[in-house]
């Protein structure tokens, strides 16, 4: 095959047995960019959740600024956390009902790398964009002054590991037709330590301390995640699609 | 090696070897727990700070070790099942579950009874009590998990991936709850720096702790006998048995 032949056509590409790692995640980030800036809900949904869940707390507990600055760290990583569980019921969902999953599955590239083309994207979509509305929305709860970055940071960082385990959870009940509430049930006993710091860079910015070795944790957590998740969903993928 | 691997490894095997070790694991357990209570509950000397309040660790502190040992074994059984599809493995792990979930639960609840008497609150937002709490969601979550699948092979293999992540996590959970707890509050009590336990105190103890493992692993028999029957009922030797006991 001639080169000119292989930059015309990425998706022939993709199936042909010699068809490099490299080409074929790049094919599916850009096949699952192009369907996210199709269906812009998908993107807009969780930050619209995530504003409204932050805007219920000064409703239920109290308006006042002090209260509020006390809780608001963990507020914002909570809701910003349910909002990450709230989109990856449709990572795998619409790939799975039209068969391209099943597709993912037989091609020659190992299935763990594809799926972290999958979760990057999700990540790009959901993680970062929540990140950046943080900061927003803390002026809402009073942040207070100074934490502002290290809560968009923290998040941006946290968030890469809530994608990757989730995408796990994801994976596991994408065949079930009900699985949005065992989703939830899976995958946020194993996101409190990515709270937990997450939370923790923030209060440790308010009150002055490093808040390196939170972020340190949080990148190790994320490490971790990166090395260990993929090959979890690939697993649950399978389980999921030739069950 | 391999071939008495793949002999325990069959169902039926495993059924006629359990069938011979059943007795002796109850006979151990019950013993044990017997004797141990007993010692425990009438014999062993009183606190002198607790009173007899204290004597309920004789269930506290067997039921929270077995709560993360089964979760550990529970994981074991998993991997056995997924790299050599050892069917019997996946079988301990179904019923190692609820096992483990109802000791985490009475830990849980044994640990609150405790609690009132001695610290003055029910529950405390303490760093073992959170992970403990963390680990019954862990365990809903697989039982939960096992049960969604219409077809038994995939929730078999489902529970089994989620048991293995949650046995990576488990003790991630442990340190950052720990971490978590020093960085928000300090302390006035804790469980572990309590006074070192008096020999005839102790005793009794131990006694528990084996005999709630003798349990553990009987009670794992014991089912894993049960879900073979269960699974294999077409099987022809589970056929002539059933023909032979009627």
């Amino acid at each position: 095959m001639s080169s000119s032949d292989r930059g015309a056509s990425r998706a022939v590409e993709m199936v042909e047995p010699r068809g490099g790692l490299g080409v074929a995640m790049a094919a599916i980030v850009k096949r699952d960019l192009t369907l996210a800036a199709r269906r812009r809900s998908d993107i807009l949904n969780p930050l619209a959740f995530f504003a409204l869940v932050i805007t219920l707390f000064p409703l239920g507990i109290s308006p006042q600024p002090a209260l509020l600055a006390s809780i608001a760290p963990g507020l914002l990583w909570v809701a910003a956390l349910l909002a990450t569980l709230l989109s990856l019921d449709t990572l795998f969902r619409a790939d799975f009902d039209d068969g391209s999953l099943e597709q993912l599955l037989l091609a020659p590239q190992p299935l763990s790398a594809l799926v972290l083309g999958k979760v990057a994207v999700h990540w790009l979509m959901t993680g970062l964009p929540l990140a950046l509305m943080a900061p927003l929305l803390g002026l809402l709860l009073a942040l207070p002054a100074g934490s502002y970055v290290i809560l968009s940071l923290s998040l941006a960082l946290g968030s890469i590991s809530l994608s990757l385990i989730g995408a796990i959870g994801a994976a596991l009940t994408v065949g079930l037709s009900r699985g949005g509430v065992l989703l939830s049930l899976l995958v946020l006993p194993l996101n409190i330590p990515v709270l937990i710091f997450g939370t923790g860079a923030v209060q440790a910015a308010i009150l002055g301390d490093p808040v390196g070795p939170h972020l340190a944790i949080l990148g190790a957590l994320c490490c971790g995640a990166l090395m260990l998740a993929p090959f979890a969903i690939a697993a649950s993928l399978r389980i999921s699609i030739n069950g | 090696m391999w071939a008495f691997i793949h002999k325990v490894g069959s169902p039926k095997w495993f059924y006629a070897i359990s069938g011979r070790l059943l007795p002796w694991c109850w006979i151990l357990a019950v013993g044990l727990i017997l004797v141990g209570s007993l010692w425990g509950l009438a014999f062993a000397p009183a606190d002198y700070q607790q009173g007899d309040s204290f004597r309920i660790i004789y269930v506290h502190v067997p039921a929270a070790f077995l709560a993360q040992s089964i979760f550990v074994s529970m994981a074991v059984a998993a991997l056995v099942f997924m790299v050599w599809k050892i069917k019997v493995a996946d079988m301990a792990a179904a019923v190692m579950a609820p096992l483990g979930a109802v000791m985490t639960f009475v830990a849980l609840f044994t640990g609150s009874v405790w609690g009132m008497p001695t610290w003055g609150t029910w529950w405390i937002w303490d760093a073992r009590l959170t992970s403990m709490l963390i680990l019954l969601f862990l365990y809903l979550g697989v039982i939960a998990l096992r049960g969604a699948f219409a077809s038994r092979d995939s929730g078999s293999r489902a529970a089994s991936v989620l048991a293995m992540v949650g046995v990576i996590n488990i003790p991630v959970i442990k340190y950052s709850v720990d971490w978590w707890y020093t960085l928000h509050q300090k302390a006035s009590f804790s469980i572990t720096s309590r006074p070192s336990m008096p020999v005839e105190m102790w005793w009794p103890l131990l006694l528990m702790v084996v005999g709630f493992y003798a349990f553990f692993i009987a009670m794992t028999l014991m089912r894993t006998r049960s879900e073979i029957l269960r699974r294999e009922a077409g099987k022809h030797w589970v056929r002539e048995l059933a023909a032979g006991g009627a």
